[in-house]
């Protein structure tokens, strides 16, 4: 028995697709987005970016470190988690609000319950609640082109008219990775094509946020001003980076719908109805708190168990 | 036109180029050959052989168990060296029946059976059953009780598993192009057991050749069909194959027979043409030896009981150090950690890969992405259940349908954190199974 061979459970092929490689991919993807917020919004945007991921990171590095946990960074989780906190950040935000978000959104969110997979709410958008409690001036002052002025929500909310083609392109106010609307579904489209998302969160999120408008918004089906709203506040961000986000949403098909169309209806209460004008990370950090109740009762049918009455059935 | 499929499953690489376009050819054993008393579903066969004596091929060595079981033949003339335990494919030591080969493949007198269409139902049956045949896709299950439902009358369909949608084999695929009428006759004997049923030959339609010639051969059968399937992992599985081709569903818990349909694998069926037409029991299979550290990759007709090994040096021996040896295909297959174990009824192929694809990537922490849920063809959350295996949660394993897994082996596939979810499945079912059985 000199050659013995190795042996292991079958099947014995894997795909290709890596939780690094899909993490990476979702960090490619954002990219543009990235780079027009930059181009925006200038030097400071730049610097969060920078403080964001470096932070988040450098966070779970030394955490892992500190509690003799094998690290894992090279699965890029954790800057993508940086990048989308520095993406929901208003561009004047200073250093150390990214870092401070940066560390709350690794450590307290992510590693305390259990790391990669286990957090119950997506680090980013938690983290940037937590931002926005702690700091509510500093995290709802917007600029662009170095004036402070409102987002485009908050004028709508007052009843001001809008460019809708400005909020398009991304030639308004907001986060610094929020604001284009075509970057983001260039984005959105590279990761459809590459099957790392796909529509069925995205699509029940932003059609059931178009009814709802159309229906309680006051303007009746407008297209400039559902457009408006899908266009702003995150919503593109949201609803293709951030609810699509695996950890954090229903592993069944039917829940994604569920998901999808609870997002859309809550985003729709906080904006028309809610104290500020945006709603998009309330109603992610909201919806996840369900995720586990969406599961357990959208379970799928096995097979050949759809019916209670099969024939032949002993 | 649209392909019938199910929903879910996976789209491998299928590596079949490797050996797809080689006719199939006769190897004759060097060594020793070893009949494993167990190479079917049911109770092991009891040897009517002893130490010494010498056997000719086709002659029986060992009878059914019982009624779940079935014969062993010897496939070479020459004596019986030993009957003891000897290593199988899946690592264990089973009784087995040694014969030496006296390389004169001296036969026995095969009997002279009238044809089919003048033998009753339970004469075919009874050939059959003495004939030796089990399900050689890989379960092993007697085709004699396959074929002896209570209602046979119930039955609507009879599938022939043409589908072969294990990445790397080939050995139906030339069975089929080689030998159709076999198949064909085949189908036709099945089809006198159960007057009611149509016969239909599922075939993949990445087997577009076999297709037309089955459909030219098929033309003027009233009751037999080709039916050609969408290609996907695991189109050939019984539970998939059978709702694609007829449309009907079964659970774990149910026969196919329940739902009105009996499946056969295309090289059972042609075992089953050798024994009624030609009187010869099961003693050749066809075996696909491939993989990219094989020189000459292709499809051998080879006796049940020769040793892996001298298939092996058939194909030309390694070009390159293989790094996992499988026992079947790359999905379902065994992997075997040594190559000196004899080829059995089930053996469909040999797999030899340069690279262990299932030790280069370590597990990491489920993401709950879904993948798994959503090529899962029996349509459970293999995330879910691998956990609740991983902490012995049985009663949540069994209430979430851990028992309706068929095992494919998609969700493993396709993790991107690479979690061997297959396998804490397996074991669970294994272990829930067997306290069920007691």
């Amino acid at each position: 028995m000199s050659d013995l061979k190795h042996v292991s459970s079958s099947p014995h092929i894997r795909s290709k697709i890596t939780t690094s490689n899909i993490m990476l991919m979702v960090i490619i993807a954002l990219l543009p987005t990235t780079a027009v917020g930059i181009w925006n919004f200038g030097v400071n945007a730049l610097m969060n970016v920078v403080v964001c991921v470096g932070t988040a990171v450098a966070s779970e590095f030394i955490y892992q470190k500190l509690m003799h946990k094998k690290v894992t960074i090279n699965d890029w989780s954790a800057a993508l988690t940086g990048l989308l906190l520095a993406l929901n950040l208003p561009p004047k935000a200073t250093w150390w609000m990214s870092a401070l978000g940066s560390i709350f959104a690794i450590i307290i969110v992510k590693q305390i319950f259990g790391g990669l997979g286990q957090n119950f709410m997506n680090p980013a958008l938690a983290a940037r609640c937590f931002l926005l409690i702690s700091f509510t001036g500093r995290m709802t002052t917007f600029t662009y082109d170095g004036v402070s002025t409102a987002t485009p929500l908050a004028l709508l909310k007052n009843g001001e008219s809008v460019n809708v083609l400005d909020m398009v392109l991304g030639r308004t106010a907001g986060t610094i990775g929020e604001t284009s609307a075509v970057a983001l579904l260039f984005g959105a489209a590279v990761l459809l094509i590459m099957g790392i998302i796909d529509l069925k969160i995205p699509a029940s999120y932003i059609l059931s946020f178009v009814v709802f408008i159309t229906i309680f918004g006051g303007h009746g089906f407008d297209l400039s001003y559902i457009v408006a709203h899908l266009a702003g506040g995150g919503l593109m961000l949201g609803a293709f980076f951030m609810a699509t986000d695996y950890v954090t949403s229903p592993i069944t098909a039917k829940g994604q719908i569920v998901y999808g169309i609870l997002l859309g209806v809550l985003t729709g209460i906080f904006r028309l109805f809610g104290g500020s004008a945006e709603g998009v990370s309330y109603a992610i950090i909201f919806g996840n708190l369900l995720v586990p109740l969406i599961e357990r009762v959208t379970m799928p049918k096995a097979f050949g168990l759809e019916k209670k009455e099969v024939r032949g059935n002993e | 036109m649209g392909l019938s499929t199910f929903k879910g499953g996976i789209h491998p690489n299928d590596g079949k180029n490797l050996s797809k376009d080689k006719p199939i050819k006769e190897v004759l054993p060097k060594g020793d050959l070893v009949y494993p008393l167990s190479q079917h579903i049911g109770a092991p066969a009891k040897p009517i052989v002893e130490k010494g004596q010498r056997v000719l091929e086709g002659e029986k060595i060992a009878e059914a168990g019982g009624f779940v079981s079935a014969p062993i033949y010897a496939s070479v003339s020459g004596t019986v060296k030993a009957i003891e335990p000897r290593r199988v494919t899946v690592g264990d030591n089973v009784m087995s029946i040694v014969i030496e080969n006296d390389g004169q493949y001296e036969t026995v007198e095969y009997p002279k059976h009238k044809p089919y269409t003048e033998l009753t139902k339970d004469e075919i049956r009874e050939i059959i059953k003495e004939a030796g045949i089990v399900g050689m896709g890989g379960a092993g299950f007697p085709t004699h009780v396959k074929l002896s439902p209570k209602e046979p009358e119930k039955i609507d369909y009879v599938v022939a598993n043409c589908a072969e949608c294990e990445p790397y084999l080939t050995s139906d695929y030339r069975r089929m192009l080689e030998e159709p009428e076999k198949l064909v006759e085949g189908m036709k004997i099945v089809l006198r057991l159960f007057d009611n049923a149509k016969g239909i030959l599922a075939v993949e339609d990445n087997k577009r050749d076999c297709i037309e010639i089955l459909e030219k051969l098929t033309e003027k059968e009233e009751r037999i069909t080709v039916k050609a399937l969408k290609t996907k992992y695991p189109q050939g599985a019984e539970r998939q194959l059978i709702y694609a081709s007829t449309g009907r569903k079964i659970n774990s818990k149910m026969l196919p027979a329940d739902a009105g349909c009996v499946v056969n694998n295309v090289d059972t069926i042609v075992a089953i043409y050798h024994a009624v037409v030609e009187g010869k029991p099961l003693m050749h299979r066809i075996v696909t030896v491939t993989g990219d550290a094989v020189e000459d990759p292709r499809n051998f007709i080879v006796r049940v009981g020769t040793d892996y090994a001298e298939l092996i040096e058939e194909a030309g021996g390694f070009k390159k150090e293989p790094a996992k040896i499988i026992s079947g295909g790359p999905m379902m297959g065994f992997g075997i950690f040594d190559i000196h174990v004899p080829v059995t009824k089930t053996s469909s192929a040999l797999l030899c890969l340069t690279e262990d694809e299932v030790a280069k990537y370590e597990p990491t922490a489920c993401i709950n992405c879904g993948k798994c849920v959503e090529v899962c063809p029996g349509r459970v959350v293999p995330a879910r259940l691998a956990d609740y295996a991983e902490h012995s949660e049985e009663e949540k394993f069994v209430k979430n349908n851990g028992l309706e897994c068929c095992e494919c082996g998609c969700c493993s596939f396709v993790c991107p954190a690479k979690r061997p979810l297959t396998q804490s499945i397996k074991s669970m079912r294994k272990m829930v199974l067997a306290k069920r059985k007691k």
